[in-house]
C-alpha cells in the first residue's frame, strides 16, 4: 500500500508543528493514564462513578437483548431435554431410593436442630432480602471476573452486600449506580470467601482463579484433607455472607488444598438475590 | 471488485459523517461487553481496540495519534480493567504503529496483521498482569483469547473497510 502523503510534514513548518504537537498530546494522555492507572490500582473505587455511569446508559440495551436471547435459546434447550428425559428419569429414581435414607436422618437432625436452637434461645441475626434482580452482562473480554446487576442503589443495593442465586452464592457487589450495581463473581482472581465443610464443619477459604474453578485452602494446617465431593458451605466469617448458603462442591485435590467448581454456574442463571450483609458494618466514627 | 472512480468536484461529505462513522464503529466494538452472557472465561477478543486498530492501519491519516487515549478510556469504563490501562496500552501501541509507519513504509496486508497481531497481544498480555494477580489462572484462557482476536483481525479489517467506502470523501 502506497504511504499517505499527509504524515509527511514536507517544508510546511505548520504542518511540522501540527505533528509534533500531537505526539506531546499523545505522550500527555499516556502519562495521564498512567497516573490513573496508578490511582485506580491503589484504590479500585476511585471511579465507580464514571463506570456506573456508562452502566446506566448500557443495562436497558443488555436487559432486552437478554428477555430476546433467553426465549431462543430455550427452543433447542426443550428439544435436548425431551430425548435426555428417559434416562434421566431412570437415573433419577436410582438416586431417590439412595437418598431415601440420608433424608430421614437429615429430618431428624433438622428437628433435633431446631428444638435444641429454641432451647438455647438462640437468636439468629435475620438477613432480610433487599432485592431480587437479573444479571446482565459481564466483563467477558478482561482477565477480571465482574458481572452487571439490573439494581442499584435506588433499589437499596449498597456496597459489600452479598449476591446469590437459587443454588448457591453467585458474589458480592462491588460498586454501585442509581440502578445498575457491579458484581464480584466468585470466580474471580481476587474474590474470597471463607467457608466450612458440610461433612464436619472444618473450615476453609475458597479463592477464585479466574478459570472457573475455585481454590480451596484449610484455615489450618493440621486439617485433614479434603474430599471429592464435599460440599462447602459460607461459615458466616467476616460478617458478609450468611452462614450456611451453598458455595462449591470438591472436585480434585491439590498439594495444599483442593479445586472446587461453584455451584451457582452464573450463565445459566436468570434472578440473583441480593441480601443485608450478615453483620451491619459498623456505623461512621462521629465528625470531631 | 472495481471501485467507481470518486467524482471530482463532487462536494465532500460533512465532517460528522466522515469522522462520525469511524468514532462510532470504534465505540460500539467496546460496547460488545454489554451483550447480555456471563462469560466464565475471558475469550471474548477486545473489538474495539481491533476496529481501532483496523482503522489506524487502513487510514493512517484519519485519527491524530493521541485519539487513542480517549477510545481507551471508553473501553475502560465498560470492559472491567481497571480505569487507564486501555489508556496508556493503547496510546503505547499507536507510538509503535507510528514508528513502523517511518520504518517499514510500503506494506502489504500480511505486515498490518502482524502489527496488528502484536498490538493486540501487547495490550492483552499487559493488560492481565496489570488487573489480575501473577497467581490468577488465567494464562491459558489468555492466549485463546489472544488467538482468537489475532486470526479475526482480517475479519475486522472488512469490516473497517466497508464503511469506509461509504463515508464519503473530504
Amino acid at each position: 500500500m502506497a504511504p499517505p502523503r499527509t504524515r509527511r510534514p514536507g517544508f510546511s513548518r505548520r504542518a511540522q508543528y501540527g505533528l509534533f504537537f500531537g505526539y506531546v498530546v499523545a505522550a500527555l494522555c499516556a502519562l495521564i493514564g498512567l497516573v490513573l492507572l496508578i490511582v485506580s490500582t491503589a484504590n479500585p473505587p476511585a471511579f465507580a462513578a464514571l463506570r456506573a455511569g456508562v452502566a446506566e446508559a448500557t443495562a436497558p440495551i443488555s436487559g432486552a437483548v437478554a428477555s430476546v436471547d433467553r426465549g431462543i435459546a430455550a427452543v433447542p434447550q426443550a428439544i435436548g431435554h425431551y430425548f435426555g428425559v428417559m434416562h434421566e428419569n431412570a437415573v433419577l429414581r436410582a438416586e431417590l431410593a439412595r437418598q431415601h435414607a440420608v433424608l430421614t436422618r437429615a429430618r431428624t437432625l433438622s428437628y433435633d436442630n431446631s428444638r435444641l436452637k429454641h432451647l438455647l434461645a438462640l437468636r439468629d441475626r435475620s438477613t432480610g432480602t433487599i432485592t431480587v434482580a437479573r444479571l446482565i452482562s459481564s466483563s467477558a473480554s478482561s482477565t477480571r471476573r465482574f458481572a452487571l446487576l439490573n439494581a442499584g442503589w435506588r433499589q437499596g443495593v449498597r456496597e459489600g452486600q452479598p449476591v446469590s442465586g437459587p443454588d448457591g452464592v453467585i458474589g458480592r457487589v462491588l460498586e454501585t449506580g442509581p440502578d445498575t450495581a457491579r458484581v464480584l463473581l466468585l470466580s474471580d482472581p481476587e474474590s474470597v470467601v471463607p467457608v466450612k465443610r458440610t461433612r464436619d464443619g472444618v473450615p476453609g477459604i475458597v479463592n477464585g482463579r479466574g478459570d472457573n474453578l475455585l481454590e480451596v485452602h484449610p484455615v489450618s494446617l493440621a486439617d485433614p484433607a479434603f474430599k471429592v465431593g464435599d460440599v462447602l458451605v459460607t461459615s458466616g466469617t467476616g460478617g458478609l455472607y450468611p452462614p450456611g448458603i451453598p458455595v462449591a462442591r470438591i472436585v480434585s485435590r491439590s498439594r495444599d488444598g483442593a479445586l472446587a467448581t461453584s455451584f451457582e454456574q452464573p450463565d445459566t442463571l436468570d434472578y440473583a438475590l441480593v441480601e443485608q450483609a450478615f453483620f451491619r458494618a459498623p456505623p461512621p466514627p462521629p465528625a470531631p | 471488485m472495481s471501485e467507481p472512480p470518486p467524482e471530482r468536484f463532487a462536494p465532500s461529505a460533512p465532517l460528522v459523517q466522515r469522522l462520525g462513522v469511524p468514532i462510532s464503529s470504534v465505540l460500539l466494538g467496546s460496547l460488545v461487553t454489554i451483550v447480555p452472557v456471563i462469560a466464565h472465561y475471558p475469550v471474548l477478543p477486545p473489538f474495539g481496540l481491533l476496529m481501532l486498530l483496523g482503522w489506524r492501519l487502513l487510514r493512517p491519516e484519519l485519527f491524530p495519534i493521541w485519539a487513542a487515549a480517549p477510545f481507551g478510556l471508553f473501553d475502560d469504563l465498560v470492559s472491567g480493567q481497571p480505569l487507564g490501562s486501555a489508556i496508556l496500552l493503547w496510546t503505547i501501541s499507536f507510538f509503535a504503529i507510528e514508528l513502523f509507519d517511518q520504518r517499514l513504509v510500503w506494506r502489504d496486508f500480511w505486515q498490518d496483521w502482524l502489527i496488528a497481531a502484536g498490538a493486540t497481544a501487547f495490550c492483552l498480555i499487559a493488560g492481565r498482569l496489570i488487573a489480575s494477580p501473577i497467581g490468577a489462572h488465567v494464562d491459558t484462557m489468555l492466549i485463546v483469547q489472544i488467538l482468537v482476536s489475532v486470526m479475526l483481525f482480517p475479519l475486522v479489517a472488512r469490516l473497517v473497510a466497508w464503511p469506509d467506502r461509504k463515508r464519503g470523501r473530504a
